[in-house]
């Protein structure tokens, strides 16, 4: 083992763990925006947008999300979306991970007790603010959990990128195998960083559980 | 009594009225041609063996249940008009607001306090400055004996207590009649007196209620009219001194055997 060249390349690695850190935030911000979007659409009362909430979840949680990243990026000029490659991989990973975070979210929102919806009906309360008054609040403490999981195979996620050229962690790994042929050290540098990051992320999830959901 | 006499005249008018109402399940019938009719300040009870259609009877009252045919009317206007989309969300809504709805499992909305769950309707829907739905939700409290706990939150409460809030949040929007599904079936024992009582108190200020009930002595003690619901028809109905002590029918005379005896 060679603690030299692992404390020699750490710096290095710190720089790229930023771009994974960044990339992870920009999708994990996407990923709420779409799941939102598609858990209205997928508890709508119209059939079309429940169909289009459906389609959208099954497509992006039934094929790989290197796929979907090799789509996007190799793919899209093809058909004139022209991005580059983190731009790519963060839009990528957004709306693959939004697709799984939606399901969170449908399933902590359909957790809800229905006597909490009829309690507010019959006080005269319209279906939009018997969800934004009543169910939403309580079905928000019932989905930080399960975003928190999404969240950190979001960040492990963020992997993927490295083979559409995005200069994050692993890329960086790979790249230095080639001037030391020493791939343990070097795969464990960058294991030890995702480890760092997703200790502190199931940290950040486990205050806003106790915060916020503690009955 | 015929449609000419039912329309005498306003005061007349039934406060609630179901006619002819038929609901199904998918290929179930709970509900085979209900007639009620309830007048202002009237109290009715409805008993009946579980699974013979009363509370979906009361429910499609506030159309909790959506009838597949007949009429609910409550204080002169249909429940159940035949308008769709947007048009029907807001008749539905604010014809809700002239009807409270206490539920066997309380559904206090349990992420605001006490305070807050018999604010929020006059606030929100009847747009009550905050101060006075305060002091309307004091006066509602110390009614049911609960003002000390207006800044508690629900799951401090007792199931009895967690009731009589429920019933305060309904009355907080002003109601003209007061429907209560199973209001203490869900009790333990020693707390069914309490809400029992505070049911009462309504019953003695002439408020007009429909109460679905497993409690025979509750119902001859407050009901002005006893209806006995069995298979999805009223199987009979009069005052609760002739229902309880001279059924006609037999099979209301089965289900009280069961029940009174216990």
């Amino acid at each position: 083992m060679d603690f030299g060249l692992m404390a020699r390349i750490f710096p290095f690695f710190l720089e790229a763990a930023l771009v994974t850190i960044e990339l992870s935030l920009l999708s994990l911000a996407l990923g709420l925006t779409v799941a939102a979007v598609i858990t209205m659409f997928r508890l709508s009362r119209l059939r079309t947008l429940r169909a289009i909430g459906t389609l959208y979840v099954s497509l992006m949680r039934g094929t790989p999300c290197l796929i979907q990243l090799f789509i996007l990026y190799f793919g899209g000029p093809q058909i004139g979306i022209n991005l580059s490659p983190f731009a790519a991989g963060a839009i990528g990973l957004g709306m693959n991970i939004g697709a799984y975070m939606a399901e969170a979210m449908r399933g902590a929102i359909l957790a809800v007790d229905r006597g909490q919806t009829e309690a507010a009906r019959v006080l005269g309360f319209s279906r939009f603010e018997t969800m934004r008054i009543v169910v939403l609040p309580q079905a928000a403490k019932l989905m930080i959990r399960p975003l928190g999981v999404n969240a950190v195979a979001l960040v492990k996620g963020t992997a993927l990128v490295s083979t559409i050229s995005v200069v994050d962690l692993t890329y960086t790994a790979q790249r230095f195998i080639g001037s030391t042929y020493k791939p343990f050290e070097i795969f464990a540098v960058a294991a030890i960083l995702y480890m760092a990051m997703i200790y502190a992320l199931s940290k950040v999830v486990d205050f806003l559980d106790r915060r916020y959901a503690a009955a | 009594m015929n449609a000419a006499s039912k329309f005498a005249g306003a005061n007349d008018r039934p406060m609630v009225q179901v006619i002819d109402a038929h609901k199904s399940f998918g290929a179930f019938e709970i509900l085979k041609g209900i007639n009620l009719s309830v007048n202002k300040g009237q109290i009715v009870a409805i008993i009946g063996p579980s699974g013979s259609g009363k509370s979906t009877l009361l429910r499609s009252i506030n159309h909790l249940e959506a009838l597949n045919k007949g009429e609910v009317w409550v204080d002169g206007i249909q429940v159940n008009r035949p308008l769709t989309g947007h048009a029907f969300e807001q008749h539905i809504n604010s014809v809700r607001q002239r009807m409270g709805m206490v539920f066997q499992h309380f559904n206090l909305f349990p992420h605001m306090t006490v305070g807050e769950n018999v604010t929020v309707g006059p606030i929100k829907l009847r747009k009550m400055p905050a101060a006075r739905a305060r002091d309307l939700a004091m006066e509602l409290l110390g009614k049911v004996g609960l003002q000390d706990k207006y800044d508690a939150y629900p799951s401090r409460l007792s199931g009895g207590q967690k009731q009589r809030v429920a019933i305060a949040r309904a009355l907080a929007m002003e109601p003209s009649v007061m429907l209560f599904d199973e209001a203490t079936s869900a009790l333990d024992p020693e707390l069914v007196d309490e809400v029992n009582l505070v049911m009462k108190q309504l019953a003695s200020e002439h408020m007009t209620m429909i109460i679905v009930t497993h409690e025979m002595r509750f119902a001859s003690e407050v009901a002005d009219r006893v209806l006995f619901m069995d298979g999805g028809i009223v199987v009979e109905e009069g005052p609760p001194s002739e229902i309880f002590s001279n059924p006609r029918m037999d099979r209301t005379r089965t289900f009280l055997k069961k029940h009174l005896a216990g």
